[in-house]
């Protein structure tokens, strides 16, 4: 590293002389750029949700929220993802635990297989299930001679869920318990631990605030995800609706304040992940694997 | 070219790193900014190349206010610590960066780029190696490229900072002697930045010891070692021991006993006695010397070391012995230092 | 966990003290296995079992070429746009200071977080002929809602954080001495920019482009609503499936698919490729 004292006494940014920074004018400009940039794309699509939502007063908003067909949504989605996320918590220690503690043969392509939600589309995700479970699917004749339904129902989407979500713990853990490497393990170990006293009292506690982080995002998506679940749920009303179909339902039928309603929701279930991401990113973003985003 | 820095002071965050600095520096020399961390003498080389903006005072390089210029302009080579090579350039291109972006008539063309370059990779010994890229050379070699492209825009002065920090001992030494080689063949006025008290010393013409955002002596490494006008510069430099001492009637006292010392012109009272383990004049009686109990003895290359306690307080020395001296634990030793310098008690933290 | 190896005498694993082995990656394979790799098969079995007649027909049909050349190219305009504002998005937060920076930088995850459905009714709703936006560009001749353009807006907020998450950390570690020496050299802040820093940057803004590309490729709920869904016009490649599945033509939503992935692996293989090249070159 540089001498300790450039480092100590180095200036932040904006004292810094005109070698290692713009001039005045072209740094106004560029942060004019970004801010509109944003303003554009991010803040005023986020704006517009709650402004429709409350066009019509807090009584319409109130109403359409009230209606049956919205209450059995948000209660499917909170379903979904009640299954869906804890299922994805406990492949995502696992996978890490597997990757990050040993070293076998085989690894990278298993990491890459993890990422392989990431780079596939949603629709995609939600036609393999169709294509597995459906009339014409592979399993479907088999499924429906033993009355086993899973497209257009539940055991679709939460399945179609699991699948889009499920890197998202593993990603956050692995480079985590990467960098942490087996020392405290082998030390837990060496003082008489057992397998599972070792995670509980020694990896779990240096790995909780990037499990957080990884489930906050897991959460996100998984209540969110509007692809793949359309794919397999059928849409039926009060049924197979999660709230994005839901909100894709009445903007469709021209229910503007009710789409708009429900997906206010959903934009605050983002906003209070964003706060919470902030936050656990300002007070542990040491303990937070060093990978971010998706 | 001649460099001047007068009164500068710099603040940053209106934490002063530097108090009124000033010094001159001759064309042609090389000079050592040595100091521990902290001491600002990477602040005072960086104010130098325009890195930085003094806070207060001036810059000269000639009789040219040097301040005023921007970095680009000013014309210096600096070499970084850790090199700062462009990474997706060749090793030629890195190099002949500072001809390139020149402007219009100032820039050679093309084919004098590239052979400047050459020349002077020869320079640095590493001809042959245009090709090659910063992640395929070693520390050492990064190091001279790191030289060479700084001294491809002819610069007015050559700055390097902690040039040698980075390396191993073995290429840190052989560098060192390379490095005063090409400064004597090519005569650049060079200032460099270290911690380390043996590089200044045998590499620099004169030796500027910096503590604390203040230069404490300027000299020849002769100058620095044999007459430190500071405590600081005679703990810093080299192996000292001190000795918490009286003066009365132009005589040096420890508690009731003549030291056989004479300082006439001493003010009186406390004082501190600084002198070098190795520069000890062994008695054997004691009338007139420094006597005190062997506390601890060990073994340090063809030398002998002996901690003494000296007086009822039991401050401890260190006095440097020939290895066949009898001196054994509890034994007695008397001495008196052959070269030594007293310094007014009443400075605290500044002799540590 | 029934296909669980025994840790012991399993040759491809370094051996390790630490416990577990045995039923985290059985566990993990069997999970993988049911969730992906089963369904993923299933899809590539069932495009092979299509014959490459009946593949070349769906293919070559003008309908699934031009949703594919829509869904790709809106994907690589956005990217494009992306490339650009996103850069400087990461650098107006890695290099100034101003108040809310904090905020804004928590705002640019705003695409991930927020429901794509929500997105896109959000972004119909703005750029609508009566909407804030679309109401001012309408006089301008220039139409968003229900044009490919429209399409181009709904990927430019999907894709907005891949570019400025994988430039921003790279960003942040740039060493400031290279600008420095660089600028002792004489070369102006210009110069900085353009033959230091950006040539630095460049593999991040790759990465940042293939991820928005790949993700823009994809996108399906954010886009739907904007979109207009006309047929050769503006009409992408996923929806397309979805219709081709609604109509029951499972084959021709399957070889669909399998374009799309096998375009879209062959992407990120060559961008991979030129990263570790570039790797390998430059260290």
């Amino acid at each position: 590293m540089a001498d300790p004292e450039i480092k100590s006494y180095e200036p932040h940014h904006e004292s810094q002389s005109a070698a290692v920074t713009e001039s005045r004018p072209v740094r106004i400009v560029a942060m004019a750029v970004a801010f509109a940039f944003l303003a554009i794309f991010l803040l005023m699509p986020l704006i517009v949700v709650f402004h429709e939502a409350l066009a019509k007063g807090i009584g319409a908003y109130s109403e359409a929220l009230a209606s049956s067909d919205t209450r059995s949504a948000i209660r499917l989605t909170l379903l979904v993802a009640a299954i869906s996320v804890p299922l994805n918590l406990v492949f995502g220690i696992s996978a890490a635990w597997a990757i990050a503690k040993f070293e076998f043969k085989g690894k990278a392509f298993l990491t890459t297989l993890i990422d392989l939600p990431f780079s596939v589309s949603p629709v995609i995700s939600g036609l393999v299930y169709v294509l597995l479970f459906g009339a014409q699917g592979v399993l479907g004749a088999w499924l429906k001679a033993h009355g086993v339904v899973i497209l257009f129902a539940v055991p679709g989407i939460v399945l179609a869920t699991v699948f889009v979500t499920f890197p998202f713990v593993a990603r956050e853990l692995i480079p985590l318990m990467q960098e942490q490497g087996n020392g405290d393990e082998e030390a837990a170990l060496s003082l008489g631990a057992n397998g599972w006293q070792t995670f509980w009292y020694v990896t779990l506690p240096n790995i909780k605030w990037g499990l957080l982080y990884g489930v906050l995002l897991c959460n996100a998506r998984a209540m969110g995800e509007f692809g793949a679940v359309s794919v397999v749920s059928g849409h039926i009303r009060g049924l197979t609706n999660t709230m994005p179909l839901h909100v894709e339902i009445l903007y469709n039928e021209y229910n503007a304040v009710g789409a708009f309603a429900v997906a206010s929701l959903l934009a605050g279930l983002a906003l209070v992940t964003l706060v919470l991401k902030t936050l656990l990113e300002m007070r542990y973003g040491a303990e937070i694997a060093a990978t971010r985003g998706h | 070219m001649e460099v001047r820095v007068a009164n500068v002071r710099k603040e940053f965050e209106r934490f002063p790193a530097l108090h009124d600095v000033s010094l001159d520096i001759k064309s042609g020399e090389l000079i050592a900014l040595l100091g521990p961390s902290g001491s600002g003498k990477t602040t005072l080389l960086r104010l130098i190349a325009g890195l930085e903006r003094p806070t207060k005072g001036t810059i000269f390089f000639g009789d040219e206010d040097a301040s005023q210029k921007s970095i680009q302009d000013r014309n210096v080579g600096f070499v970084f610590q850790h090199y700062a090579l462009f990474r997706h350039m060749t090793v030629a291109d890195n190099i002949g960066f500072g001809l390139k972006v020149r402007h219009g008539a100032a820039r050679p063309p093309a084919q004098e780029i590239r052979r400047r370059a050459s020349e002077l990779l020869d320079l640095v010994q590493l001809s042959g190696l245009e090709k090659r890229y910063p992640a395929q050379l070693s520390g050492g070699q990064r190091q001279r490229v790191a030289l060479a492209r700084a001294m491809a825009i002819e610069p007015k002065v050559l700055l390097l900072d902690e040039p040698f920090g980075a390396l191993d001992a073995q290429v840190r030494r052989e560098l060192r002697r390379w490095l005063r080689e090409i400064h004597d063949r090519t005569g650049h006025t060079t200032v460099f930045v270290t911690h380390d008290q043996e590089e200044a010393l045998e590499l620099a013409d004169r030796v500027v010891v910096m503590s604390q955002g203040r230069i404490e002596q300027v000299g020849s490494a002769d100058e620095i070692y044999d007459t430190p006008n500071s405590p600081f510069v005679y703990s810093f430099i080299g192996e000292s021991s001190c000795l918490p001492v009286k003066v009365e009637s132009g005589e040096v006292w420890i508690a009731d006993r003549s030291i056989g010392l004479s300082a006439p012109h001493a003010a009186s009272g406390d004082a501190l006695l600084y002198f070098r383990p190795h520069d000890v004049e062994l008695l054997d009686g004691c009338s007139g010397c420094i006597a005190g109990t062997v506390a601890a003895s060990r073994r340090v290359a063809g030398t002998r070391r002996v901690e003494l306690e000296i007086g009822g307080e039991r401050q401890r020395v260190e006095v440097e012995l020939p290895v066949d001296h009898p001196a054994a634990q509890k034994s007695r030793v008397a001495f008196r230092p052959r070269r030594w310098k007293l310094f007014p008690a009443s400075e605290p933290g500044k002799a540590s | 966990m029934t296909t669980a190896p025994a840790p012991a005498g399993w040759r491809f694993k370094q051996p390790s003290v630490i416990p577990g082995f045995g039923l985290t990656l059985g566990f993990s394979l069997a999970y993988l296995t049911l969730i992906i790799l089963i369904p993923l098969s299933g899809l590539v079995w069932r495009s092979a079992a299509l014959g490459w007649t009946d593949f070349w027909a769906i293919a070559a049909d003008r309908r699934t070429i031009n949703a594919l050349e829509i869904s790709f190219g809106t994907a690589f305009i956005a990217a494009g746009v992306n490339v650009v504002f996103g850069t400087i998005v990461a650098w107006v937060l890695v290099r100034y200071r101003f108040p809310g920076r904090r905020i804004v930088d928590a705002m640019v995850d705003l695409p991930f977080a927020l429901p794509t459905a929500v997105a896109g009714i959000a972004l119909t709703t703005l750029y609508a002929p009566n909407g804030w936006i679309g109401k001012l560009l309408m006089p301008l001749g220039i139409k968003v809602a229900y044009t490919p353009l429209g399409i181009v807006i709904a990927l430019v907020f999907i894709g907005l954080p891949f570019v400025v998450r994988t430039v921003q950390p790279i960003m942040e570690e740039l060493d400031k001495e290279v600008e420095e020496a660089a600028a002792t050299l004489g070369a102006n802040r210009f110069q900085i920019i353009t033959r230091i820093l950006f040539p630095g940057l460049a593999p991040a803004i790759i990465t940042g482009f293939s991820l928005a590309f790949a993700r823009g490729v994809g996108e399906y709920g954010s886009v739907i609503f904007i979109a207009g869904n006309l047929p050769f016009k503006s009409e992408i490649a996923p929806l397309l499936i979805v219709i081709r599945l609604e109509e029951y033509n499972y084959p021709a939503a399957t070889a669909i698919a399998a374009i799309m992935l096998a375009l879209s692996f062959l992407m990120l293989l060559v961008v991979n490729l030129a990263q570790s090249w570039s790797r390998k070159r430059y260290g």
